[in-house]
């Protein structure tokens, strides 16, 4: 049940092993406060990955020492459920399990205002419930729409996604074959409105002149996330806002009769 | 100098609300001479300042503020209450008895005991310490009878409605007397379980929908509705 | 070491509220001593999993992933295959989990759940013997909590039992005394179904799948697991007061009427 090198990742046609041109990410699907008990909360179905993101807090932190006088902490958990990949993976945490965490951590803690509330700790749990590439990018997505609607104050939201190379050809959006396969996988996450960069990783090979390429084609990628990702805080208010309005303009009409 | 969001829009954080000498309201920051929107939240300006009203946030306490908290932990200087906000509040035994303090004599679990609720106000509070409570005032201390829910605190403003319009709505039509926290803990006290199953409603409905407009009217017919389909008896019908 | 918890402190008004409503036969949320929350079963819902199942209970959510492996029998059950059962309450699903490996509850959790399907012989487990004392399929059952709003037993059994039901392992062919897996799938070898109700004790009467309230105010809460053949094969009392012998017998015929419904919500 392990997974076997495709022939080619790239076919004839220039079209990858499920379908997409290079510059294609994959069908992605969000979703914002579907947890009754996390302050604030956010689901992502990016390709075959699917991750819920959990917010808690601003809340004191215990133990007390873990306390920061003068901001709050950001602790982040990036977790795989383990029946989230094709072997069983261990429920216990991997050493990969934790780098990830601290990465999306510092990915997402430069837009927080974290000044606005010392000693506390604002929490952010991330669980894969199933893999296929690029988690820590899609986690980084739904984690910044789980701290807007857990109402945590940010200067923008940050949004991920990462290029790569597969069979010589810079891509957009690798899935789990083309990470393993391909030959370089760049994850990028940046603030949308400013163009920071918040998280950049790379392993593989690169000229420098594909490395130039595949990162702004990772911009490209994370510009194209960002409107889905305000798309989808939108949507949760304006529905309500429309159904809300025409009960009054039913109402009005009642009234005139 | 422009203000580029329109009033009630609907923003979220990292917009672009205005441009130019204007002043910081709520959820938003200044960045050169741009203003943008912390959070998701309504537009509002007076012309003069920016501001978002939040739809989502916890409860920050504000000196001042009338609170619904719940005694958590007696220690020997005082009492530690839960009030919804980032911080646990402390309230002080001095302030709780009239006369000076005698650990010897007094006994605090006796006044507030772990799992009572209280109706206080935000006495002090500063980023650098837990907020300080007082139950000095009329109506403040122990909570006997009534029912207390939850809603996000950021709605209470919509509660209460421009000059109280929304609240005194809800106390007429459903004839039980509310009292707000603001940090979004609400006591209805009613003349019967189903009146106050009505103010219940109510509240959750104008939480659910307080980004929209016509809500006041709206979650009047509402409660008319449903006291009929109930069979409930109502003051103002 | 088991360590009474800090619990959170629960307003006395709503204690009271809650004792009173049930003294006149009532629940805070509308519902009678013996209804379920509505339950909703989705399979199928991670396919990288050999079987997976989400199930809500009101507002309690669970995710539960089955993987089939091939690995080596228990050395006093040569000719069995291997069920593992295991429960995670992460941190995303309620303010009161903390982070670190399976705690008492988690770890209680997946032994219910276990024992009910084990006792009552859900799976076959001959029939997941490849080479007797050599190789087995080895099935894991993992249970992940996604969202605490009271009664993990029932939902985490519920969604186990789904999960399994829903599941596909590779049919295979002893081929020189290797394993030569076959592109066809089938289901796991089921002969039996276990369900699970759990009813917490406030004041003295019982009620069946208690809400998160009603946990925190419950004197004691007590699950009896129940078989297709409608015998107990387990039971389990949790919580620090006690069950009158009356209380047990009303749960047991009361756990027993219960799980004609589980049964038609799980359509078997």
């Amino acid at each position: 049940m392990s997974q076997v090198k495709p022939e080619r990742l790239i076919n004839e046609q220039g079209l990858r092993i499920d379908g997409r041109r290079p510059d294609q990410i994959r069908p992605t699907k969000l979703e914002v406060g579907l947890l009754k008990n996390a302050t604030g909360s956010a689901y992502i179905e990016q390709g075959k990955n699917r991750i819920l993101v959990a917010v808690y807090g601003p809340r004191e932190i215990h133990p007390r020492h873990l306390a920061l006088p003068d901001r709050a902490t950001i602790r982040c958990r990036y977790h795989m459920a383990p029946f989230s990949t094709e072997v069983r993976k261990s429920p216990a945490p991997t050493r990969r399990e934790l780098e990830l965490s601290k990465v999306i951590r510092e990915s997402l803690e430069p837009v927080v205002f974290t000044e606005y509330y010392p000693r506390t700790t604002i929490d952010v749990f991330i669980e894969v419930l199933q893999s296929d590439g690029g988690t820590r990018c899609a986690g980084i997505t739904a984690a910044s729409l789980a701290l807007a609607d857990a109402g945590i104050p940010m200067r923008d939201l940050v949004v991920a996604c990462a290029s790569g190379k597969v069979d010589g050809q810079i891509v957009l959006d690798l899935c789990d074959l083309e990470d393993k396969f391909g030959e370089a996988d760049l994850p990028v996450a940046m603030i949308p409105r400013s163009e920071e960069i918040t998280l950049i990783q790379m392993d593989g090979s690169f000229t420098p002149e594909e490395f130039k390429q595949a990162f702004k084609l990772a911009i490209d990628g994370c510009k194209q996330i960002y409107v889905m990702q305000k798309e989808v805080l939108r949507k949760k208010y304006i529905a309500v806002k429309e159904v809300a309005e025409e009960e009054t303009v039913e109402a009005g009409e009642k009234e005139g009769q | 100098m422009t203000i580029i969001a329109e009033k009630r829009q609907l923003v979220t954080p990292g917009d672009l609300l205005a441009e130019g000498n204007y002043l910081t309201g709520e959820s938003t920051f200044k960045e050169g001479d741009k203003i943008y929107a912390t959070r998701i939240g309504l537009v509002d300006t007076d012309g003069r300042s920016v501001s978002v009203v939040a739809l989502k946030g916890g409860y920050i306490p504000s000196v001042g503020d009338l609170v619904i908290g719940k005694v958590i932990d007696v220690s020997l200087s005082g009492w530690v209450v839960d009030i919804n906000a980032p911080y646990a509040a402390i309230l002080h035994a001095s302030d709780a008895i009239e006369r000076p303090f005698n650990p010897q004599r007094d006994v605090l679990t006796s006044i507030y005991d772990i799992g009572d609720m209280i109706l206080a106000k935000v006495a002090a509070y500063d980023r650098t310490r837990n907020p300080v409570l007082t139950t000095h005032g009329p109506g403040l201390g122990k909570i006997t009878r009534g029912r207390i829910m939850e809603i996000v605190a950021a709605k209470i403003p919509r509660l209460i409605g421009k000059r109280g319009s929304m609240i005194n709505m809800l106390k007429r039509e459903t004839g039980c007397h509310l009292t707000i926290g603001q940090n979004g803990l609400i006591l209805i006290s009613g003349r019967s379980p189903e009146d106050e199953d009505l103010a219940v409603l109510a509240i959750r409905k104008i939480e659910e929908e307080a980004h929209t407009s016509g809500l006041t009217d709206r979650i009047c017919s509402m409660i008319r509705e449903e006291s009929q389909k109930r069979g409930v008896s109502n003051v103002s019908s | 070491m088991s360590v009474t918890r800090e619990t959170e402190v629960i307003a006395k008004m709503k204690q009271k509220q809650i004792a009173d409503l049930i003294s006149r036969g009532r629940r805070l949320d509308g519902r009678s001593f013996i209804d379920y929350r509505e339950i909703k079963i989705e399979t199928g819902v991670i396919e990288k999993a050999e079987g997976s199942a989400s199930v809500s209970l009101g507002n309690t959510k669970i995710l539960a992933g089955v993987k089939i492996e091939i690995g080596e029998p228990f050395p006093d059950t040569p000719d069995e295959g291997v069920l593992t059962v295991n429960a995670e309450l992460v941190p995303l699903a309620s303010a009161t989990f903390e982070l670190g490996p399976p705690d008492e509850n988690a770890i209680e959790l997946a032994r219910v759940v276990d024992r009910g399907l084990r006792e009552s012989k859900a799976i076959d487990l001959k029939k997941l013997c490849i080479n007797p004392g050599k190789k087995v399929f080895v099935t894991f059952v993992d249970i992940y909590v996604l969202d605490h709003d009271g009664n993990l037993v029932d939902a985490s059994a519920i969604a186990a039992l789904a999960s399994l039901i829903n599941a596909k392992m590779p049919s295979y062919e002893i081929k020189a005394g290797e394993i030569e897996l076959k592109p066809e799938y089938t289901q796991l070898p089921l002969q039996n179904y276990s369900f699970t109700v759990t009813m917490a004790k406030i004041g003295d009467k019982l009620v069946v799948d208690p809400s998160i309230e009603e946990e925190q105010v419950m004197d004691a809460q007590i699950t009896v697991t129940t078989d297709q053949n409608g015998n107990i094969c387990a039971m389990q009392k949790s919580g620090l007061e006690v069950f009158s012998i009356g209380n047990v017998l009303d749960a047991v015929e009361m756990a027993l009427e219960k799980a004609k419904q589980i049964r038609t919500i799980l359509g078997v």
